[in-house]
């Protein structure tokens, strides 16, 4: 029992650091939400690449893999996987891993603008 | 006249300067660590319901909750609510998978008006779309660098 909710804290106190990271490059740089997703998801990619990111996810869990950067980690991961069984699924074993986040963003975007109006752009 | 017009530049830049709002830095950091936080529990509960009541393991997990962490940010999106949370969280509403999502469905919603090839297919990926060309040049790199290496080391 103590360990879900010691699980639901690591995952609140990591998740909450890497955005706060974020808001950091955002108050700093002026990014916009575009380059902070794609420095973020490189970061997780490479640092699975040095296989760094698992670590994270091992102590974290949704800590790390719900920010975009485990995304990354995704993409990587099964690229590494992918070059156990060859250079052929060397260079599909990314995709493959991370075709279930794409398929899910690009279908359920294409319903929700089907049926739902663009608000004005009043916060 | 050169000089004048750094001058008038000088100027304006002052007034930009001196205008346009301050983001409250401790504010803004705190603000996106509760809600980036906050989206990542939610992620947690959503991981340990679907392997404790669907039974779902591994790579099959993680995928499960990203695509239903996908649906919730494409639907909050849609209503129009995502905004005003990232008015609110700023990077803790950008960076989780639910951000990601948001910045898919947003411009396709946006764009639906100039047609649904040209408008909301095309520019869903306006955002989405060097995610994808980065994430998966990155992705191929590393497979064939670690290809390499198990050839070298077997």
């Amino acid at each position: 029992m103590w360990d879900i909710v010691f699980m639901y804290l690591k995952a609140f106190l990591v998740g909450g650091a890497i955005c706060t990271l974020a808001q950091v490059l955002i108050n700093t740089t002026k990014m916009t939400s575009g380059r902070i997703l794609v420095t973020f998801m490189l970061l997780g990619a490479v640092l699975q690449a040095f296989g760094v990111y698992e670590l994270l996810i091992n102590f974290a869990g949704a800590g790390a893999t719900v920010p975009i950067s485990g995304f990354g980690y995704l993409l990587a991961e099964g690229a590494i996987n992918g070059a156990k069984n060859g250079l052929f699924s060397a260079i599909t074993g990314g995709l493959k891993a991370a075709s279930a986040g794409i398929t899910a963003a690009v279908v359920f975007s294409f319903i929700m603008a089907l049926i739902f109006k663009p608000k004005s752009k009043i916060n | 006249m050169k000089a004048k017009t750094k001058d008038y530049n000088e100027e304006y830049l002052n007034l930009v300067k001196r205008l346009a709002p301050r983001t409250n830095e401790p504010r803004s950091l705190f603000n996106a660590f509760i809600v980036g936080g906050f989206i990542c529990i939610i992620g947690q509960f959503i991981r340990y319901f679907l392997m404790y009541v669907f039974g779902i393991y591994g790579d099959e997990l993680a995928g499960a909750t990203s695509m239903v962490l996908i649906f919730i940010g494409c639907l909050l999106t849609g209503l129009g609510v995502y905004d005003k949370i990232g008015h609110y969280a700023g990077g803790g509403s950008i960076v989780p998978i639910t951000g990601f999502a948001n910045s898919v469905c947003s411009p396709a919603m946006e764009f639906k008006s100039e047609g649904y090839v040209y408008g909301l297919a095309a520019k869903m990926f306006v955002v989405a779309g060097p995610i994808i060309v980065y994430g998966i040049s990155a992705s191929v790199a590393t497979g064939v660098v670690y290809y390499f290496i198990n050839l070298l080391s077997a």
